[in-house]
């Protein structure tokens, strides 16, 4: 299975060229990163090439990295200065570094029926404020309602999509609430108002709380592989 | 001459044949359908959003109720996507004890899909019947797990605890005759496994029967047979997986193609359809029944024969024995950390996926070295399947898109998360 992962790998590299940002192997899995710029041409050649054949989208979604690799609950002084409470956001949050200079980025899972081989596609949209990256519809008519949904969850936008709403939240919603900023527990709650006979958004009432703080750990038994 | 117009028409999101809460506005020229727009989402829990906000083992349970139909299989994707970040190696009694709770979660599906589709499109029986044998089905899911649905079963390294010695009985209460109860206890005697030995024996009968009501019945074949053709292509391109692809032709099954746990060493068949129609879907999935109970009665020989450990033996992933922690200290510090904080999964992202009876059920998982996960997507089956309603049901009239919604078996726990 790794050989043939290997012998993939090779293969999208002589493909792709330097279009290509990275081209990484993990777990048994194959992850290319491409800039968001060659994503259309690269989409196209992964499934016209009859040596690749990714006949079909299995996976569409949305990543949002602001606060990736914060921790609420830091360990290390604790011997110091005595363990915190661990219920406050981490300070500053950021999502840049090196290996990711952006904070959104779309994963595609693609997968060979014919070839029997799977690929990740990882494209970063370059500006924060307003993500944006070109539609897939027409190479793969699954990402349909995949860009629906990571557009709903995440508000990125998809060029070309041919009818882009919202697919999961609530008619009339605003905000998109898999971004990171957005709290677990929304904004507004619904009841039922009995005096006005219909449906009311309010405020929520509830605080939103940490029931166990984020924790990130030096583990030794990992160490050796983080470096190498 | 008066103008026509086509009509926009509302089905559910309370209609009992859009299988929960489908909403589907129809655009229709009389009684054929120009244009399906379903709405999804009305049972949007952010599932994928709660599992960030908590450490990894807590999450196993919002699993079970994704699919509300097929609760392990949910499970087992996760755990899978855990243990490829963990690299750890499942002991191979849990990896059967795994694949026997796949195939019996597998059964438990199709039945009530077939129960549920047959009761849409006209055969009352068929939902009676499937309840019956689900019955005993959910009756092995609690005797391993104490739930009937919500099992919680699979935990990352192995299963929570293994095969029960003695299969609970029934037992006698004024709300049954004692000649019920006796009837109901026959197959009870023994073990868990003698009973799920039992079970995969005589159902292949059961599955005899279902077909004799359906298979040759003419009103299903009329309502079924050339409704919802999808051809190979673009079944593939409208990334449809499981029956929903074999249906059409393609033998995929990630059982075969790409197998986990123990599914290379185990003898069964994939069936294929050949038209891609509603009724060659029915005639894949029965054929799943049969050779599920197939699988299930080479697990059940290899599990009598074989005893061991059930769970990896690392005290970090896995809480130590209840009996330990009685005197050792260090288990006493695992359980508690466990429980509270959890486990730190090393930084990476990982994909699996599993066989599920609906399709290709996958869990992508970003891990950026904390105890929680940085981003969990499901990816679920039934959502690409939904995506498609528009081209299958356009051209057809109003009932079959009852046909369609029942062909496809989609559960909405999944599709909305």
């Amino acid at each position: 299975m790794s050989d043939k992962i290997a012998a993939l790998a090779g293969l999208l590299e002589a493909r792709l060229g330097p279009d290509a940002e990275a081209v990484a192997i993990a777990n048994a899995e194959l992850t290319v990163t491409l800039p968001a710029t060659g994503l259309m041409a690269a989409a196209l050649m992964l499934r016209d090439d009859p040596e690749l054949g990714f006949d079909t989208l299995i996976d569409l979604c949305g990543i949002d990295y602001l606060g990736y690799g914060g921790d609420q609950w830091k360990t290390e002084p604790a011997t110091m200065t005595g363990f915190s409470r661990g219920v406050a956001a981490p300070e500053g949050e950021s999502f840049r570094n090196a290996d990711r200079p952006f904070r959104f980025a779309v994963a595609y899972h693609l997968l060979s029926v014919e070839h029997n081989h799977r690929l990740r596609l990882r494209v970063f949209c370059e500006d924060p404020d307003y993500p944006r990256l070109e539609s897939v519809v027409d190479v793969w008519p699954a990402a349909n309602w995949f860009e629906r949904e990571a557009f709903d969850l995440f508000g990125i936008l998809f060029d070309g999509h041919p009818d882009l709403r919202r697919l999961l939240t609530d008619y009339g919603f605003v905000g998109h609430p898999f971004r990171k900023d957005f709290p677990l527990s929304g904004h507004v709650e619904v009841r039922y108002d009995p005096e006005r006979g219909r449906v009311v958004y309010e405020p929520v009432s509830i605080e939103p709380r940490t029931l166990v703080p984020r924790v990130i750990r030096d583990d030794a038994r990992y160490a050796d592989e983080q470096e190498g | 001459m008066a103008e026509i117009q086509n009509f926009t028409m509302n089905f559910g999101p309370q209609h009992p044949a859009a299988h929960g809460v489908l909403r589907l506005v129809l655009e229709m020229d009389g009684e054929v359908i120009t244009k399906a727009d379903p709405h999804v989402g009305l049972l949007h829990r952010g599932t994928e959003k709660l599992a960030e906000s908590k450490p990894y083992n807590q999450s196993i349970g919002y699993m079970d109720r994704l699919d509300y139909v097929s609760m392990m299989c949910n499970e087992h994707g996760y755990v899978l996507a855990i243990e490829k970040l963990l690299n750890i190696d499942v002991p191979l009694r849990a990896q059967y004890i795994r694949v026997m709770f796949d195939e019996i979660t597998r059964i438990l599906n199709h039945l009530m899909w077939l129960g549920a589709h047959g009761l849409d499109i006209g055969a009352m029986t068929m939902f009676l019947y499937c309840f019956r044998e689900r019955e005993d089905l959910m009756d092995c899911y609690e005797a391993v797990s104490g739930t009937r649905m919500h099992a919680t079963y699979y935990r990352p390294g192995g299963v929570y605890r293994d095969l029960p010695e003695q299969m609970p009985r029934h037992e006698y209460s004024k709300f049954r005759s004692r000649k019920d109860v006796d009837r109901l206890n026959e197959n009870r005697e023994g073990s868990l496994l003698d009973f799920i030995d039992a079970f995969a024996d005589a159902f292949p009968g059961r599955v005899d029967e279902y077909e004799t009501l359906l298979t040759d019945n003419r009103i299903w074949k009329q309502r079924t047979v050339n409704i919802g053709v999808v051809t190979p292509e673009r079944a593939k391109a409208l990334g449809f997986t499981g029956p929903m692809l074999r249906g059409s032709g393609v033998a995929w099954d990630l059982r075969k193609k790409q197998p986990y746990e123990v599914y290379a060493k185990l003898d069964f068949g994939i069936p294929v359809g050949t038209n891609g129609d509603c009724y060659d879907r029915y005639l894949v999935r029965v054929e799943e029944l049969r050779q599920s109970a197939k699988i299930i009665k080479q697990c059940v020989a290899w599990l009598r024969e074989n005893p061991g450990p059930v769970m990896v033996d690392d005290h970090k992933i896995t809480p130590p024995e209840r009996v330990e922690m009685k005197g050792d200290m260090e288990s006493l510090i695992h359980h508690f950390k466990l429980f509270t904080e959890g486990y730190c999964v090393p930084e990476g992202e990982s994909y699996a996926a599993v066989e599920h009876p609906k399709g290709e059920f996958g869990v992508y998982l970003v891990s950026d070295g904390a105890n929680k996960p940085f981003r969990v997507k499901i990816r679920a089956p039934g959502f690409s399947h939904m995506a498609a309603m528009d081209e299958m049901v356009r051209g057809h009239m109003l009932a079959d898109v009852v046909a369609v919604i029942g062909t496809m078996d989609v559960v909405f726990g999944e599709i909305d998360r």
